[in-house]
């Protein structure tokens, strides 16, 4: 007999590191992403009487992945499961797309486990899906979280995001979007996918669109873990490297975006010595060990941007030429007005507020960026810079209509306060 | 394998005659690559301009398509492919994406 609570806290554990593992690895065999979760749970509720009986397995991923794969099998000898007409279409590990049945894997050796994670993964994250389900399955399939808890993240009713759920795997089954790697020339806008899921993840729980906490922490775990699990999956790709050193260079400095009243610090008022030094040491590390073929994408050129923020004794002191001439290269790879917003901060930094103001009034001429609050934030901080209070007053206002998280307010609302009435 | 339609869409009112000849060509010779390509096209149609449709809602008759829109339906075919990866990347290829593009659906089996 094992202690209960060393049992649970291993399952625990096990749930978070190994669900991705132990679920893809259970696809293979029950080949209907349903009954493979269901087949996964029941693994994780066996393992508490089994572990407390038998002490905890040398390799608890294994005995969870064999367990489930039991039941999986089980199921569909037995035909206790409604059997899809359209199992799901598991490619082997040749490139020949097999036509077999659902039944033609349960001779598979129950004890081999493939690391089937990268198809999950790009299954979760394919693009025929829409964004919101590729982020609601990701997390449901790859980090097990329950759709209750994801619903709670987003911000939607449980029935909203459970539909979504089961929509995204109706749609993976009857339009048949394959359990498989992309090939090489599918495979950088497939990536882009997985990156750009990833980061969604990540920037929704570093800045909660609405409510009152700004950091909704679980999401960011979530996507952290993400970020390495591909890391790891794929060590040799320059752009998964660049998101999971932007994702740890932006977290670094978590603790120190709102003050202890819960008021949003600009990068400039930041403590930074409250920045997590471990985060950016591995960040670090990442761009600069980042292969240098060809020309970098933009999660590693925001990182390397993000980089030289983290290394700046100061907000003054930071290698502003520098990130103006990394942002030169981002435009090109990644043309969008919120990067060219973005630039101008540095401009100013650089060459004044003044030529950065022409920079965003020719910004605001994009109608891409109307509704984006962090335009008139931002040209109101240069307004104020300038001395033109009632032009950065009116800026502010302008912003504040357009925020809805209750810490980004209480800053503008302070801004404004202190550029008098407009 | 599976079977998709594929819907093409064009620039309204969808006229043949307003297709470039490059485009027609490639059209021609786009069946040849879909077999080339481990897919199969079972049978396929080109219609005739959205002006020259007639649709029907409830019981009220209207002239044009069923929906005003700024592309419209100029053609259908039916593709054998082993799953949606393979069936949108000979979709992708379809010269009908060049002004208009192809919606991918699965037929029901």
């Amino acid at each position: 007999m094992t202690d209960r609570t060393s049992v649970e806290q291993a399952i625990v554990d096990a749930h978070r590191r190994e669900w991705a593992l132990v679920l893809a690895a259970t696809v293979r065999v029950a080949r209907d992403l349903d009954l493979a979760e269901e087949c996964v749970q029941d693994a994780y509720v066996q393992a508490l009487t089994a572990w407390t009986r038998d002490g905890l397995p040398t390799n608890p991923a294994a005995w969870l992945v064999t367990a489930a794969r039991r039941r999986a099998v089980d199921a569909i000898r037995h035909d206790r499961v409604f059997r899809s007409k359209l199992p799901l279409l598991v490619e082997p590990d040749g490139t020949q797309m097999d036509d077999h049945g659902p039944g033609d894997y349960i001779d598979d050796p129950v004890d081999f486990v493939p690391d089937d994670r990268l198809r999950l993964i790009f299954t979760c994250c394919h693009p025929a899906l829409v964004r919101e389900a590729q982020v609601a399955l990701t997390l449901r399939l790859v980090c097990g979280v329950s759709t209750g808890d994801i619903a709670q993240a987003f911000l939607v009713p449980e029935a909203t995001m459970a539909a979504r759920v089961t929509r995204a795997k109706k749609k993976i089954s009857v339009a048949r979007i394959p359990f498989r790697v992309p090939k090489a020339s599918e495979f950088p806008y497939r990536l882009d996918a997985v990156l750009s899921v990833i980061h969604l993840l990540y920037t929704t729980g570093h800045t909660a669109p609405s409510g009152d906490r700004l950091v909704r922490g679980d999401l960011v775990d979530r996507a952290l873990h993400l970020g390495r699990m591909l890391l790891a999956l794929m060590p040799d790709e320059a752009e998964v490297r660049g998101l999971l050193a932007l994702l740890l260079l932006t977290d670094a400095r978590r603790a120190t975006r709102t003050d202890t009243g819960g008021r949003l610090l600009r990068l400039a008022e930041q403590d930074r010595s409250g920045w997590d030094r471990a985060a950016i040491e591995e960040g670090r590390t990442l761009v600069l060990g980042a292969p240098r073929l060809g020309r970098p994408g933009r999660y590693l050129l925001q990182a390397a941007i993000a980089a030289v923020h983290a290394e700046a004794a100061t907000y003054a002191d930071t290698g502003w030429a520098q990130i103006v001439a990394l942002y030169d290269q981002l435009i090109v790879v990644w043309p969008s007005p919120v990067v060219a917003l973005n630039r101008a901060v540095a401009v100013a930094m650089v060459d004044g507020p003044g030529p950065a103001l022409r920079e965003i009034e020719a910004l605001e001429r994009d109608e891409r960026l109307a509704g984006y609050r962090y335009l008139p934030a931002i040209k109101a901080d240069l307004l104020r810079r300038l001395g033109r209070r009632t032009e950065a007053a009116v800026a502010y206002r302008a912003a504040l209509d357009l925020a809805d998280n209750a810490a980004e307010r209480a800053y503008l609302a302070g801004r404004i306060a202190e550029a008098g009435p407009a | 394998m599976t079977q998709y339609a594929i819907l093409i869409y064009a620039p309204a009112p969808g006229d043949a005659a307003d297709v470039p000849p490059a485009e027609m060509e490639a059209h021609m010779a786009h069946g040849t690559e879909v077999e080339k390509m481990g897919g199969r096209i079972d049978v396929g149609y080109a219609l005739q301009a959205s002006t020259t449709a007639t649709s029907i809602r409830g019981d009220v008759v209207t002239d044009g398509p069923f929906i005003e829109a700024k592309e419209v339906i100029a053609g259908f075919y039916i593709l054998e492919a082993r799953d949606l990866d393979h069936a949108l990347d000979m979709a992708r290829r379809n010269p009908g994406t060049w002004r208009g593009g192809v919606e991918v659906r699965p037929l029901l089996v």
